[in-house]
C-alpha cells in the first residue's frame, strides 16, 4: 500500500495479548486464534478510517510520525492493563508434545507454527498474484488516479487491505504467544526484525518478504550457535551485505 | 524581502537567548534541569533538522549517534580522561566516524527504504549496547561519570557539578551549534544540499557528486548529535542503551516536526515543547506516554507544518 505503519508491531503485541487474555479466561487457544484476528482487523479499518485515510497525500515522514505516536499510546496502554511483567501461555492441548521426524526432535507447536506460516504466505503470494484483489491493490499503489479513473473504489480497497494486514499482524501474534514470551515492547522487536526482513527482500514484494524471512530466521539461529551475544549483530550484517550488492532487495524492483 | 526580516529575528534569538541566560539566576531548581535536558536535546534535534529538512534525508535513527557520542565520553570520562573540550570533541569525532559507514550503506537507499533503514541500524547499535556487557555493563550502563573541568574555572571557583554553571555551558554550546548550521545552511554547501533535496538528477546532470554530499550532510549531523550526546552523559552522570532507542529518535523526529523543520528555530522551540510535556507528563500523570503519544497523532493531523509554520502562514 506504500504506507509505513510502525504501528504494525503494535497489532502484533495486541494479538499477543488478546491470546493471553482469552486463553486464560477460557483455555481455549482455538478460539484466540479464531476471534483476535477478527478484532484486529476492526481495530485497523478503525484506525484507517479515521486517521490514516489523511495520511496518504503527506510524504512517508508524516505517516511515520503517526503512527509513531499510535505506538506509543498502544504500549502504554497495554501496560497500564496488564502491567510491565512478562506474561505466557502454554502451546494447545495436542500441540504440547514432541514429535520425532528425520532423525530429530521438534516441538509440536513448532511445526504447527511452519504449517500456519506455510498456508499464510502461499495464500498471500497466490491472492497478490492470481486473485482480482491482488490486481486491484497492485493497480492502485502503482497509480492512484487512473486506477480510480477505471472506477475502482480505491479508498474501500486501501480500508480492507489495511484492516486485513493488521488481522495478519494480530494472527502472527496469536501464533506467537506459546512460543514466544509477552510483554510491553514485543512490538518493537519484531517491527525491526520485520523491517530488516522487508528491506533484505525487496519493499513490494510478498515473495521477497518471505525469502527475508528465511534469510532472518536462518541467520538470526545460526548467529545465536555461534556467536550468542553478537546474533543480532550477525543479521545486520546481511542487511548491509544484501544492501551492498542489491539497493533495492533481493527481489525488488529496480527504482 | 528577506532585508526586513533578518533583524527583527535575529534580535527575537538574541532576547530569547538572554531570557534562557537569566534562569539560574531566578527559577526553580526542577526548572534548571528540565531547561538544560531541553537545550540538550534541542542540540540534538536541530542537528536532525540538517537531515530532514534541508537535505530531505528522513533518518529515524539519528539516536545512534546521540547514544555513541554518550558512551565515547562516558567511557573516556571513565577511563580518567578530563577536560570538557576533549571529551565534547571525542563525542563528536566517534559519532561521526559511527555515521560514516551506515551512511554510506543507507544512502544508496531513499524514501522510505532509507527511514526504514536508519532505524534498523540505530536498534543494531541498541543491541549492540545491550549486549556487548564487557564494553558498556549492559542494561545496567555506565555510571559514576565525572563531569569534566575547563581551564581557568577553578579560579572562578566555579564548578560544572553546580546546576546553573552545567546550564549556562549548555546554552553557549547550543547556542554555537545554532550558529554554526544556520551558517552551514547558508553557504554553498547548504544551498547545494536544498538543491539535490529538490532535484537530486539535475544536481547531478550539474556535476556535483550528491551521494558525497548527502553523505557529508548525515556525518556532520551524526558528530552535532554525538556532541549532545556527550552533554547527556555529562548531565546525568550515566550512559544507559535507553539513549540509542529508536523511541529517541522518534522524539527527535516529533520535536522537528512539532517545531517545522528547514529553519533551525522550529526544532529548538519543538525540542523545548517535547521535552516539557514530556517531563512534565512524567510528573503528574503515570500513563503520561499515553498522552504523549495522543498529543503527537493530534499535532501530527493538524500542524503538519509546526509551529514555524502557524508564524510563517500568519
Amino acid at each position: 500500500m506504500d504506507v509505513l505503519n510502525l504501528a504494525h508491531g503494535s497489532f502484533y503485541m495486541i494479538g499477543a495479548y488478546a491470546a493471553y487474555t482469552v486463553v486464560t479466561a477460557t483455555h481455549n487457544f482455538w478460539l484466540a486464534l479464531l476471534v483476535t484476528p477478527v478484532l484486529l482487523a476492526a481495530l485497523g479499518a478503525v484506525l484507517e478510517l479515521v486517521f490514516f485515510r489523511r495520511l496518504y497525500r503527506h510524504g512517508h515522514l508524516t505517516q511515520v510520525l503517526m503512527t509513531f505516536g499510535f505506538t506509543l499510546v498502544f504500549v502504554d496502554l497495554i501496560r497500564s492493563r496488564f502491567g510491565p511483567a512478562t506474561k505466557s501461555i502454554p502451546p494447545p492441548a495436542g500441540l504440547d508434545g514432541a514429535v520425532h521426524l528425520l532423525g530429530a526432535t521438534f516441538s509440536a507447536y513448532s511445526l504447527f507454527v511452519l504449517g500456519v506460516a506455510a498456508v499464510v504466505g502461499a495464500l498471500l503470494v497466490i491472492g497478490w498474484r492470481i486473485s482480482r484483489v491482488g490486481m486491484v491493490l497492485r493497480a492502485g499503489v502503482a497509480d492512484k488516479e487512473m486506477a480510480g479513473l477505471l472506477g475502482i473504489d480505491l479508498p474501500r480497497v486501501f480500508t480492507l487491505t489495511f484492516a486485513f494486514g493488521s488481522a495478519l499482524a494480530g494472527l502472527a501474534g496469536v501464533i506467537a504467544a506459546p512460543e514466544f514470551a509477552i510483554y510491553p515492547g514485543m512490538d518493537a522487536n519484531v517491527l525491526i526484525l520485520a523491517l530488516v526482513v522487508v528491506v533484505i527482500g525487496g519493499l513490494g514484494s510478498i515473495e521477497g518478504a518471505l525469502l527475508g524471512a528465511a534469510v532472518i530466521g536462518l541467520g538470526y539461529v545460526i548467529g545465536s550457535t555461534l556467536v550468542p551475544q553478537f546474533a543480532i549483530g550477525l543479521i545486520f550484517a546481511v542487511m548491509a551485505a544484501v544492501l551492498v550488492i542489491r539497493p533495492s532487495g533481493l527481489l525488488g524492483r529496480r527504482s | 524581502m528577506i532585508q526586513g526580516r533578518i533583524p527583527y529575528r535575529s534580535v527575537l534569538l538574541v532576547l530569547f537567548a538572554i531570557a534562557l541566560g537569566s534562569i539560574p539566576l531566578w527559577a526553580p531548581r526542577f526548572w534548571i534541569y528540565i531547561a538544560t535536558q531541553a537545550l540538550i536535546f534541542a542540540i540534538f534535534a536541530m542537528s536532525l533538522d540538517l537531515l530532514v529538512g534541508y537535505a530531505g534525508l528522513p533518518s529515524f535513527g539519528h539516536a545512534a549517534f546521540y547514544g555513541v557520542g554518550a558512551y565515547a565520553c562516558a567511557l573516556l570520562a571513565l577511563g580518567h580522561v578530563d577536560g570538557l573540550v576533549p571529551l565534547l570533541l571525542a563525542g563528536a569525532i566517534i559519532a561521526g566516524l559511527a555515521a560514516l559507514p551506515i551512511g554510506a550503506l543507507s544512502l544508496r537507499t531513499s524514501g522510505i527504504y532509507f527511514l526504514m533503514l536508519t532505524l534498523a541500524f540505530a536498534q543494531m547499535l541498541w543491541g549492540l549496547a545491550v549486549n556487548w556487557t564487557s564494553l558498556t555493563r549492559g542494561t545496567d550502563g555506565l555510571i559514576g561519570i565525572p563531569r569534566p573541568t575547563f581551564p581557568g574555572l577553578d579560579a572562578l571557583n566555579i564548578t560544572l557539578y553546580d546546576r546553573g554553571p552545567f546550564f549556562i555551558l549548555c546554552l553557549l554550546i547550543a547556542i554555537a551549534v545554532f550558529v554554526f548550521l544556520e551558517a552551514l545552511a547558508r553557504s554553498p554547501f547548504g544551498k547545494t544540499l536544498e538543491g539535490i533535496r529538490e532535484n537530486d538528477r539535475r544536481m547531478r546532470a550539474l556535476g556535483f557528486p550528491t551521494f558525497r554530499y548527502r553523505l557529508a550532510a548525515f556525518v556532520a549531523a551524526g558528530a552535532v548529535a554525538g556532541i549532545s550526546g556527550a552533554l547527556a552523559a555529562m548531565a546525568n552522570g550515566f550512559a544507559t542503551p535507553d539513549l540509542l532507542y529508536w523511541t529517541v529518535s522518534g522524539m527527535g523526529l516529533i520535536a522537528v516536526v512539532v517545531g517545522g523543520s528547514r529553519s533551525f528555530v522550529g526544532p529548538l522551540l519543538g525540542a523545548f515543547v517535547v521535552l516539557v510535556a514530556q517531563l512534565g507528563l512524567s510528573t503528574y500523570l503515570d500513563r503520561w506516554e499515553l498522552v504523549l503519544g495522543a498529543l503527537f497523532i493530534v499535532f501530527v493531523l493538524f500542524l503538519p507544518r509546526g509551529l514555524v509554520g502557524l508564524v510563517r502562514r500568519a
